[in-house]
């Protein structure tokens, strides 16, 4: 885990080159479900080995952003690529590439650990024997190898929290996306799954994007997306967005942002 | 860095790929099956009431004339037999899409619908999953039936085995078809009603079609027109060894048809994309 650099003096962050693809590129996305405009034109990028916070409150348009790039629904209006691979146009490649944690949890409760890391391998085409030993791997990365035969029903909110990014990463994908992954978890499972996320992006070089509510979770190194209202009113480096809100903090910038007038979440 | 970089080329997917996929959901599909013991016994139950307690009753009341495939007088069970197979398969169909709505209001489906092969393939491989279960139910029920003297001739088992995965895949469809329109839980409650009971009730699984004529000619003509009728009928003479081609078209068309459609409802530029968000907060 990267320790927070302190905020006046912003760490370097590398700045996109242009020769470079984003692992993740939203352009000029809109959505409306019938007479309601969920998102308006939102721009954005996710690089590489990058962290991305997007911040917002609930209903500020997150899920439908996620459920944009993860195609569950079309997209009306706009692009999104991943390195570069439209999702509309070659959804295969693009969706090969990405690994996602879903805000409700999606593991069958009645079947083993191991049986749900297997059955989403095969969901990508993964060999049986290529996903048992990957399914091993990384059930002893997250501490879960003694209870790979237990069924998923028996593990904490924390354990399979864990279990669901070990899955999302079992096809080796190189964007990660996680939706308020940390939601109804204590203070320890939470700073474990944090730091955990922070390690896959300066180990493994995987692009994340954690969508979020609390600013504790975010730090100084990190890129911002502050959505509202299905509108992008910011976005950068923390420590820019910072200052062009004019704030001392992210807490102070989101709501000189919004114009919200009360605390969604714990300070940064 | 370069290599996380750079964009990859488009490598498709391989027929081993497909493979994998497709038996790692029917394998997923069936560990569920077994898990769910009260689905399994209530999938056993129900015909076996209509078996043992309708038709019995019914026996004395209903004379069954010489009719194709049998080739003598048959008992009332004899009869029913094969609209009770059909009927495990249209349960297990509207169950399998119930389970999809479910899966669509926890976020499972979101993990199948979320793999990079094309969705088409995917929900084909989940309606094939679907079928094989529906098939341990109907062999079981053949085996507890066998006891009460439903005995085809043995080829029969065999035989109807390509009928049943046919008219499987049929009912299946359909249920996905209607699972894509429909929105929440509860409102499927109120779609059995309206799908499962008129399809059955409006069939020649209870009663053969002349009978039906008598009574009532348009209620005849709805059920010539019933795709379940046709399952019902196909099964029927597959179990004796025959092949029923006016059944075996309609039921193959309709399941192409329906399969489309729920495809097509299925598209994320089309169906899903109409409605609100699936959970969590838009």
């Amino acid at each position: 885990m990267t320790s927070p650099a302190p905020i006046a003096e912003p760490r370097a962050t590398p700045r996109p080159d242009p020769a470079v693809v984003p692992a993740l590129s939203i352009d000029g996305v809109s959505h409306a479900y019938g007479p309601r405009q969920a998102l308006m034109d939102v721009f954005f990028n996710v690089q590489p080995a990058s962290f991305t916070a997007l911040l917002g409150l609930n209903g500020a348009g997150k899920s439908t952003l996620f459920s944009l790039i993860t195609r569950l629904f079309g997209i009306q209006t706009g692009r999104v690529c991943i390195f570069g691979h439209d999702i509309s146009k070659s959804p295969g490649e693009a969706l090969r590439l990405l690994g996602v944690v879903f805000q409700p949890r999606t593991l069958d409760l009645d079947l083993s650990l191991t049986q749900n890391l297997l059955y989403h391998a095969a969901l990508h085409g993964i060999s049986r024997r290529e996903a048992a030993t990957r399914s091993a791997e990384l059930l002893g990365r997250i501490g879960l190898s003694e209870r790979a035969a237990s069924k998923v029903r028996d593990l904490s909110g924390g354990q399979m929290r864990r279990l669901e990014i070990a899955r999302a990463l079992l096809h080796r994908p190189r964007l990660l996306l996680l939706d308020e992954p940390t939601v109804g978890l204590d203070v320890k499972a939470r700073a474990d799954i944090i730091s955990h996320v922070r390690q896959l992006v300066t180990e493994q070089g995987i692009g994340v994007l954690w969508a979020t509510h609390l600013f504790d979770e975010i730090t100084a190194g990190d890129d911002l997306v502050v959505l509202h209202q299905g509108k992008v009113l910011a976005q950068g480096p923390m420590a820019r967005v910072i200052a062009e809100a004019g704030a001392q903090d992210v807490n102070t910038a989101f709501m000189r942002l919004t114009g919200a007038q009360t605390m969604p979440g714990g300070g940064a | 860095m370069s290599s996380i970089t750079t964009r990859e080329a488009p490598r498709g997917f391989s027929a081993g790929e497909y493979m994998t996929c497709l038996t790692g959901i029917v394998w997923r599909e069936g560990l569920r099956f077994l898990h769910q013991r009260e689905r399994f016994v209530s999938a056993l139950v129900r015909p076996l009431v209509w078996l043992f307690i309708f038709a019995a009753g019914f026996r004395q009341v209903l004379g069954i004339s010489i009719i194709p495939p049998y080739e003598t007088y048959i008992l009332y069970e004899v009869y029913i037999a094969p609209g009770l197979m059909a009927m495990i398969q249209l349960f297990n169909g509207m169950q399998s899409s119930l389970s999809m709505v479910y899966d669509r209001e926890m976020g499972n489906m979101r993990t199948l619908l979320v793999s990079p092969l094309p969705r088409g393939f995917l929900l084909f491989c989940k309606l094939l999953a679907g079928t094989a279960v529906s098939l341990l139910q109907v062999y079981a029920f053949l085996l507890i039936a066998w006891f009460w003297d439903i005995s085809p001739p043995p080829i029969g088992y065999l035989t109807v085995l390509p009928a049943l995965i046919l008219s499987g895949l049929m009912l299946g469809s359909l249920g996905m078809l209607i699972s894509s329109g429909i929105k929440q839980l509860e409102s499927f409650a109120g779609v059995m009603n309206f799908v499962i009971f008129p399809m059955f009730f409006a069939s020649s699984a209870l009663y053969p079609l002349w009978r039906v004529q008598e009574g009532s000619p348009y209620l005849y003509y709805l059920c010539e027109a019933n795709p379940f009728t046709h399952a019902v009928e196909l099964i029927r003479f597959a179990f004796y060894g025959q092949i029923d081609w006016l059944s075996l078209a309609v039921v193959a068309g309709c399941t192409i048809v329906f399969m489309i459609g729920a495809i097509y409802a299925y598209d994320p530029s089309r169906g899903l994309a109409r409605r609100g968000p699936a959970g969590g907060e838009g």
